[in-house]
């Protein structure tokens, strides 16, 4: 009797989860899937790494080899990093700025399943005849050449996901600039917030270069297109134009918001106003405009012209002067704080001195002639993993543990997370350090081995031994989420005691319409403003009254899951496959059919009554704002 | 003001599309979204550019030898009198007058529905009488990528304008539906830009060489 009812509990959850539209349910399931995602483009990255322990291994066929390197990068930017950040964005942001949900909460969700269906089906490509191998950028003399399957995977997994990706933009946009609670104007959002705005505005304008061009390969590649095919007077470039043009934004739409999340760290375990915080939006904004100006710097060898060259690697450089803003804001965030180590704070102190290291390596290659010399060498390989891993992932791992309590209720194990830092933070160095000098000695990207004997042997044992460490780390993290899941020691509204901004004066997690009372911003850091005068709850801006609310709705799972179908059949179509054509149509046809359905069908979503909220006051005695 | 409100032609708000915070997202939203979208074009026009005339031997039609000024001129005059027409549509939204917002949003459908035929009517004949097609230079596959997208965004927007006309036929106007109507000519206005790009670029650039 009890299994039963049990199941049906189960079985309702999923349902739930299927079908929500609410934000802080689609940030839990971006967290799931995108922690997936980077589980298994760490295994990649092991088994590179195990691969290139020792020369002349033969842990894996160079063909597994190319497919290893691109999954692992493209499952890392596109289906780990991005959707994290977009999780986070997700649950954090709209508490932020006194929001009762995003702009959609519909589109919200269409855009949480197609990236997981693109995930999926790029992912699906390991069991069908084998994954992509022309490395994440996919350039057309490469891709096109590539036999089998593997390079449609990537395409047409990425184009779904990336619909998905654009839709979250255009959302978090519209809802910063609409939804924002009354007092709270734009110099006073908490700057995750603006980080997100900028991030989101890089998206809207540096997805769809990725789309057209992919769209073009797909078409060169499955349909008998040209647009690549040098004898048929097609063009090689344009498909690495459109990917760096669309790519080096990418990288800022990945760093903003982790600078976003170490502002906030930083200023809270200060216990200080962010220094600086007007030079930090602006700053913010300067780097999401030189983001879209960059492009041809990973272009240099390709022969552009002293010209080119010259103008991108002067607009390279002049990155560093906003960046430089910011790292000296936050090392004056902490001069004079009383500062707390814990461990979001560990991540941001380090993330500090790494991040410099991977923008002075930055500096080296935009220097356009010294960049001749580093081209497609480990330099350049340990140069991005130190932004991305030092910034991106140091800021993920530190808004895990920040977030956490907010998002789930709980708090993650300090002691556990000190553990994880500790391992993660040593590996990621002992990793990566060295190949800044296995790439000066002229070791390059991309190749499956190396020959003993010419001085690459230890550099790469050390640099295998710091991903085991960067692997336990991890292993340690996961162990700390089910210890802290079981004990299921329930946490209040500011558990972190320091929190400055609107998200920790309501409950964790928050009910699903977030603010009783939208409450009125006086300030930045609203929330602390608030404590400094001896309060403890926000200053409400309306009276207690009817909230709407949307329904949740399967629709977007259907939509995302017909353009998952349609892509079986433009792949097959390659193989004269009968079935193929039909199934690309009737896949399309599932889409565009659940499109019409929500346009048809009215959706005026639903009223909490006043009473009922009243009601709720008297069960649980925190939900006020 | 809420979506379920009834009105007369009095009280019927200034900017129905803009009237309720859903309206509001919804406006602001598609207008990013078409940022995105131009963007998207933006793409596609500099890859035709790069690629024009790139074909892999020279008894290759070239755009000059294909393109025929008189049959774009009837597609440009009908897209453009259609974009005019759904302009009449919200002016009469906007003035609470369904059943003559409903007859222009028609007229706008019927004139979209000219361009789209005699937009088919011009593939078929590059493909059967100059053997101009998608495979069969490089310069082809970014021509029809280029008017192909455009031309299905036509298609797209008459179903979009057809729906919302069959579906709302019988219950008039609301704030609820309002700001969907806008968003389809929005739409459609965004088309029509695009296409004065593609007749400029592609075709009058493509007569002088």
């Amino acid at each position: 009797m009890s299994t039963i009812a049990q199941k049906r509990g189960f079985a309702s959850t999923i349902w739930d989860y299927l079908t929500t539209v609410d934000h802080k349910k689609i940030a839990i399931l971006y967290l799931i899937a995108g922690g997936i995602f980077f589980l298994m483009g760490g295994i990649e990255a092991m088994m590179i790494r195990a691969q290139l322990a020792v020369p002349n291994n033969d842990f894996v066929s160079a063909g597994l080899y190319n497919e290893l390197l691109t999954m692992h990068g493209t499952t890392m930017i596109f289906l780990a990093a991005m959707p994290l950040l977009l999780g986070f964005m997700n649950a954090v942001m709209p508490l932020q700025i006194g929001a009762r949900d995003v702009a959609f909460p519909f589109v919200n969700a269409l855009g949480f399943w197609l990236f997981f269906f693109g995930g999926l089906f790029l992912n699906l490509s390991w069991f069908l005849g084998g994954a992509p191998d022309a490395g994440w950028t996919s350039y057309a003399s490469l891709s096109l050449a590539s036999e089998g399957h593997g390079i449609d995977f990537y395409a047409l997994g990425l184009q779904i996901s990336g619909f998905g990706t654009l839709m979250g933009g255009i959302n978090f946009l519209v809802t910063i600039i609409n939804m924002r609670a009354p007092g709270m104007t734009y110099m006073r959002m908490p700057l995750f917030t603006w980080t997100t705005f900028v991030a989101s505005a890089l998206i809207l304008f540096a997805f769809p270069p990725l789309t057209a061009s992919i769209f073009m390969l797909s078409f060169d590649r499955m349909f008998g297109a040209n647009f690549f095919n040098v004898a048929a007077g097609g063009n090689t470039i344009i498909w690495e134009h459109f990917f760096w043009i669309f790519g080096h934004p990418e990288v800022y739409i990945l760093i903003l918001p982790a600078f976003g999340i170490f502002s906030e760290i930083f200023s809270t375990f200060s216990r200080k106003r962010l220094f600086g915080y007007s030079s930090m939006v602006f700053a913010t904004v300067l780097i999401g405009f030189l983001g879209f100006m960059v492009w041809a710097h990973h272009m240099f060898t390709v022969g552009l012209g002293p010209v080119a060259n010259a103008i991108f690697a002067v607009a390279t450089m002049a990155i560093a002067v906003p960046t430089g803003i910011k790292i000296f804001n936050w090392l004056l965030t902490i001069w004079g704080g009383s500062i707390k180590f814990t461990v979001p704070m560990l991540y941001a102190v380090a993330f500090i001195p790494s991040f410099v290291a991977g923008g002075v390596t930055g500096i080296m290659q935009a220097v356009a002639p010294a960049d001749y010399q580093y081209h497609d060498t480990y330099f350049i390989v340990a140069h991005f993993h130190y932004v991305i891993v030092g910034g991106v992932v140091f800021a993920l791992l530190a808004g895990v543990h920040f977030y956490w309590p907010k998002m789930f209720g709980t708090m993650l194990s300090e002691k556990i997370g000190k553990f994880t830092f500790v391992f993660f933070f040593i590996g990621f160095h002992l990793t990566f350090f060295i190949q800044h000098f296995l790439g000066l000695m002229g070791m390059p990207r991309r190749v499956w081995t190396f020959l003993p004997g010419q001085g690459l042997d230890a550099g790469n044992l050390i640099s295998s031994i710091g991903a085991a460490f960067m692997a336990i780390g991890v292993i340690l993290l996961l162990l700390n989420v089910v210890i802290t899941s079981v004990k299921n020691e329930r946490v209040g509204n500011d558990p972190w005691e320091d929190g400055r901004t609107l998200e920790w004066a309501i409950p964790s997690p928050p009910p699903f319409y977030n603010f009783k009372q939208l409450p009125l911003v006086r300030g930045l850091d609203a929330y602390w403003l608030e404590k400094m005068e001896g309060k403890t709850t926000l200053t409400p801006a309306e009276p207690i009254g009817d909230i709407h609310m949307p329904n949740g709705s399967f629709t977007p799972f259907v939509i995302s899951l017909g353009l998952f179908i349609a892509a079986f059949g433009a792949m097959y179509h390659v193989d004269d496959k009968a079935w193929a054509i039909p199934v690309l149509i009737g896949g399309l046809a599932i889409t565009f059919g659940a499109m019409a359905y929500r346009s048809i069908k009215d959706d005026h979503g639903f009223h909490i009554h006043k009473e009922d909220l009243m009601d709720d006051d008297n069960e649980d005695k925190g939900v006020k704002a | 003001m809420h979506a379920e409100e009834k009105f007369t032609p009095q009280t019927w708000p200034e900017s129905p599309e803009k009237a309720t915070l859903e309206g509001k997202n919804k406006f602001l939203g598609f207008w990013l979204f078409l940022g995105g979208e131009t963007v998207l074009f933006a793409s596609l026009f500099a890859t035709y550019i790069a690629l024009k005339d790139k074909v892999p031997s020279p008894d290759h039609m070239l755009a000059k030898d294909l393109f025929e000024l008189p049959l774009v001129f009837v597609m440009t005059m009908l897209l453009l009198t259609s974009s005019l027409t759904s302009v009449y549509a919200m002016y009469h939204m906007k003035n609470y007058n369904f059943k003559k917002m409903q007859l222009w949003m028609l007229i706008t459908v019927i004139l979209g529905l000219g361009f789209l035929g005699c937009e088919l009517y011009e593939f078929h004949h590059y493909y059967t009488e100059y053997n101009h097609t998608f495979t069969s230079s490089a310069f082809g596959s970014a021509f029809y990528t280029l008017t192909g997208f455009h031309g299905a965004h036509v298609v797209f927007g008459l179903v979009w304008m057809t729906l919302l006309m069959i579906r709302n036929a019988g219950r008039g106007l609301s704030l609820y539906n309002a700001p969907k109507f806008y968003l389809a000519s929005l739409y459609w206005h965004f088309i029509d830009v695009v296409w004065v790009f593609i007749f400029t670029v592609v075709y009058l650039m493509g007569m002088v060489g």
